[in-house]
């Protein structure tokens, strides 16, 4: 049972501080020109308002666009190899929206499984999250069809939903408890507060059962895909802006005396992305890197993971410079039969 | 806390072999001792070996499982890593980490007959099961090899190859594609596919190992299948991009299969489920 | 509108066309790039003015070219941007007909590059009253300034070569960014890798890029990516004269040299 308080909106600032007082870290949404992003914010003077989903996702919490694996010199005595200082510090993701809060599930389950994957756990077991309830959504959001919703808790740590000029705070995981423990005088008891009345309302864009059962039947239709994926770019705007997208490279860079092994972001969609040196490529055409997007999230993932690759934050559809809406061609798919 | 999985262990070259233009085997000995005496793996596995600054490349582990205190592997120089790797010399440090993937399950082959057919630089995966069985030879039926390459330079192991011949207990079947024979090659000219058609193994009770490039694959298989030899018995490898190793990277798979996990050991019969993506 | 769907029909059912590449209705009431191979699909071809994509990109990718020869709805930036890749040797004679919709409806079809030659208009400069002002206030840095300002841009930048895939120009089957022996640009999104790719990326485009703004338009973290072009582009037409995309046999300002160059080094 999520235990439910009311906090008032004005309160926010002395949350903030309490939570800053006790060393966390506070990311939240900013605004950088026209895009918004996950960054340092000091107060919730500083986070964007008025935001449907930011541009970049909180991902790069856990899983940054580049890290040292480790380190390596060159001495007297050959090679040495140097593990990363630990860096990370209790990190608060505040005001991200319940699709995204979702998305670290499926993050985990990649690197979790089999083998635990130490420099994604180092930061991931540090992070918490206070997320915000939708009351707005846009054309691209679908998270109502990947099995979450505008006031979904799952993945949340505290929700909070905006409810007049006060919070509904949902208490959700052992963690929240001690995050609500922290500044327990903020909060009151939540009575009278009706949270479905204040959530956005977002359509089902597709039937998940019924893509489900469809897609694994799909691989070899040819022609589906060359249809769907024929504008496709071969970029990697999808992958980077999706919160649940965890395909990486790792490469070695080196200097003088020492160097670093890296890992950064990849991209299924990229031809390179599974080319052979030999010059033969498995995914030769975009068509077959569409296909793998879409199975990986909707059919590989699922069935070896127990979880969706997708949340239907609507980022990949928002950023494609062409306009591939995910959402769009998933119910396409749904449609067509087996 | 755990340990960095992506932190190799450090190997020092003990022995290099130029086995071929373009081809070289390591002996590679762990610089820490105690790790290597714990250091385990099975036959059909493989690992990430790295040049500090290069980068990171995949190949299997070409050495027996039965002979402890060494890695061996055997590449072909192709980009980066494998020119970097391809200038070290002996006493030279490298990066390994792994055993990956999964293995030939060699326990339930006991009694049985096998037969390994390989061509080009495809050896390596099966030298690492050979020398398994050879070193648990009694308790195997007839053991064949039928290796072929482009041409008598290109045949890798050489010296081992004369060693199996020798032994008695193992046939071998050498043999180079038309024109690649030298004067005084007294082993089989032919495509793979075609020799073994020829010589046509039995295939009663026998386990049959085929890796190689996708065209002799391509062409063996069905050769197999007409000297019935079953599907579930039938074993090869598959190689794709990897980078992880270890299922996270996400480029290695075959539709829902990960190479790097589920890999890269197939049998034939697994091999006809997967979709067209290797 | 009609009068395009009409000539795509004509081109799609005599089979002088495989496909016609133009626009259609996307999402949230935008339009999007449409690749229509079907003569009975021809209704989905919209043309307004949310039509903005440089559709011209489409003409290099394998996947397109794999289906025949294309027709293609041309606006400015996909004319200019013909005439730059055939005179790049990428684009030949009849490889490829245009079709203009016409303010009053119709649509008029060009089949040759000389007749796109005629078509292209020849404006200084394609920005929005934005884009100049944000340029002008560029021009007005200091050097040490501007060299802040495009480290600051760059430093968004995630390396999703969007700009590069939405780009016509941009059809290096083995961009220098992946070339590994030696590795010339750092493969992570860091100071320096951004950097490189950046300085790679102008360097490349420069005398070459028709001002389309379809780099921009892709980055999803905003990178002004086309303003950079714009200043180099002013400088190449400043130095050697010249202009992307308003001839099908120019030769690249940057590799040929005439006696009356400026630069002296190459005498
Ligand atoms: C399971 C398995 C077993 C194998 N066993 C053997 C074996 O026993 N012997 C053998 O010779 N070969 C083997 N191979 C093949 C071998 O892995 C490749 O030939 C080898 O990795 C080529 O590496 P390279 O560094 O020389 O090539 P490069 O092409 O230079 O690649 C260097 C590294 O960088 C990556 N890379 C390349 N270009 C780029 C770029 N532009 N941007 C980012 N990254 C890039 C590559 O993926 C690679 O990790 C095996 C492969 C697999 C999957
Ligand atoms: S695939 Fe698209 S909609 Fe789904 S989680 Fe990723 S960015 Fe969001
Ligand atoms: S779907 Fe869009 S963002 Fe993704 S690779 Fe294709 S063009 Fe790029
Ligand atoms: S504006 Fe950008 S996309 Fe258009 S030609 Fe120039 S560089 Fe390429
Ligand atoms: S599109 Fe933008 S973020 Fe992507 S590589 Fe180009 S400049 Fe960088
Ligand atoms: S190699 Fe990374 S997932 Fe298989």
């Amino acid at each position: 049972m999520i235990e439910q308080k009311r906090m008032s909106t004005t309160s926010l600032e002395a949350l903030f501080q309490r939570y800053k007082t006790a060393g966390w870290w506070i990311l939240a949404p900013r605004a950088e020109g026209d895009i918004t992003t996950f960054g340092e914010v000091d107060s919730p003077g500083d986070v964007a308002a008025g935001l449907i989903q930011t541009t970049l996702s909180p991902k790069s919490a856990v899983l940054p666009i580049w890290e040292e694996l480790f380190r390596f010199r060159r001495g007297e005595s050959g090679i040495e190899v140097v593990e990363a200082a630990e860096s990370s510090v209790p990190t608060i993701i505040f005001g991200l929206r319940p699709c995204d809060a979702r998305a670290f599930a499926a993050l985990d389950a990649v690197f979790t499984w089999d083998s635990q994957d130490e420099p994604y756990l180092a930061r991931r077991n540090k992070v918490a999250f206070v997320s915000i309830a939708c009351n707005q959504a846009d054309d691209y959001c679908f998270c109502t069809s990947t099995g979450g919703g505008p006031g979904d808790t799952a993945g949340s740590d505290l929700l909070l939903t905006g409810v007049g000029d006060e919070y509904l705070v949902e208490v959700v995981t052992e963690r929240g408890v001690e995050l609500a423990g922290i500044a327990g005088e903020l909060f009151g008891p939540a009575e009278g507060m009706d949270k479905a009345a204040h959530l956005a309302s977002v359509p089902v864009r597709f039937d998940l059962d019924r893509l489900r059962q469809v897609l694994p039947k799909t691989f070899d239709r040819e022609e589906l895909w060359i249809d769907q994926s024929l504008r496709c770019l071969g970029c990697g705007a999808c992958a980077y802006v999706c919160p649940t997208c965890v395909c990486f490279d790792i490469q070695d860079e080196a200097t003088r005396h020492g160097g670093a092994r890296v890992r950064c972001w990849d991209s299924c969609g990229f031809s390179l992305f599974t080319l052979h040196t030999s010059g033969h490529n498995p995914r030769e055409v975009q068509s077959h890197r569409w296909r793998q997007r879409v199975m990986h999230k909707f059919a590989y993932m699922p069935e070896r993971l127990q979880v969706l690759g997708c949340v239907g934050c609507g980022r990949c559809s928002r950023a494609c410079p062409v306009d591939m809406n995910l959402a769009e061609h998933l119910a396409v798919i749904a449609e067509s039969g087996e | 806390m755990s340990e960095n999985i992506y932190r190799p262990y450090l190997m020092r070259i003990a022995h290099i072999v130029d086995e071929a233009p373009g081809i070289k085997t390591f002996r590679l000995t762990f610089q820490d001792e105690e790790a290597g005496a714990r250091f385990r793996f099975k036959a059909g596995q493989f690992g990430l070996y790295s040049v500090f600054g290069q980068g990171e490349s995949t190949f299997c582990i070409a050495s027996s499982p039965t002979r402890s205190g060494y890695l061996e592997c055997t590449f072909r120089t192709m980009g980066r890593v494998t020119t970097a790797l391809a200038d070290c010399d002996v006493g030279d440090i490298i990066g390994f980490r792994g055993p990956y993937g999964n293995t030939f399950p060699i326990e339930t082959w006991e009694g049985k007959s096998i037969l390994f057919i390989a061509g080009g630089i495809a050896l390596p995966p099966l030298r690492c099961v050979i020398w398994n069985v050879l070193d648990l030879r009694e308790r195997f039926k007839d053991v064949s090899i039928i290796y072929g390459a482009r041409s008598v330079a290109d045949l890798v192991y050489k010296h081992e190859l004369e060693e199996w011949h020798a032994r008695g207990d193992v046939r071998v079947i050498t043999t180079v594609d038309p024109g690649g024979e030298t004067p005084d090659w007294s082993g089989e000219i032919g495509f793979v596919p075609t020799v073994v058609e020829q010589i046509a193994p039995s295939s009663a009770d026998t386990v049959a190992l085929v890796c190689g490039p996708p065209i002799m694959i391509k062409f063996t298989l069905p050769v197999l299948e007409k000297l019935r030899f079953a599907k579930n018995m039938t074993y090869t490898t598959l190689e794709n991009r990897m980078k992880c190793g270890i299922g996270k990277c996400g480029r290695c798979n075959v539709g829902k299969v990960f190479v790097c996990k589920d890999g890269p050991v197939f049998t034939l019969e697994e091999l006809e489920e997967l979709p067209e993506e290797y | 509108m009609t009068g395009l769907q009409d000539a795509a029909r004509d081109l799609l059912q005599s089979g002088e066309a495989a496909v016609v590449i133009g626009f259609g209705g996307g999402s949230a009431g935008g339009a999007r790039p449409l690749m229509v191979r079907d003569p009975t699909s021809v209704g989905d071809l919209i043309f307004d003015d949310r039509c903005v994509h440089n559709l011209a990109v489409y003409l290099l990718k394998p996947e397109v070219k794999s289906l025949g020869k294309p027709a293609i709805v041309g606006t400015q930036a996909v004319l200019r941007s013909i005439l730059q890749l055939a005179s790049e040797q990428q684009v030949k004679d009849r490889d490829v007909i245009a079709l203009i919709p016409e303010a009053d409806g119709g649509v008029r079809r060009l089949e040759t590059l000389g007749e796109i030659e005629g078509a292209v208009s020849k404006p200084d400069a394609v920005l929005s009253p934005e884009e100049q002002n944000c340029l002008d206030e560029i021009a007005s840095l200091s050097r040490e300034e501007r060299w802040r300002f495009w480290q600051e841009e760059f430093s968004r930048c995630l390396k999703c070569y969007a700009c590069r895939a939405a780009c016509p120009m941009c059809y290096c089957s083995q961009c220098i960014v992946e070339v590994n022996q030696p590795q010339w640009i750092p493969v992570p999104a860091h100071p320096l890798g951004n950097m490189g790719w950046h300085l790679v990326r102008a360097m490349h485009l420069a005398g070459r890029c028709v001002n389309c703004g379809e780099c921009a338009r892709a980055c999803p973290v905003d990178i002004p990516l086309n303003l950079l072009n714009q200043v180099i582009e002013k400088e190449v037409a400043e130095q050697f004269g010249g202009k992307a995309g308003l001839s099908a046999t120019a030769s690249y300002a940057l590799s040929t040299f005439t006696t009356d160059d400026k630069d002296t080094f190459i005498r």
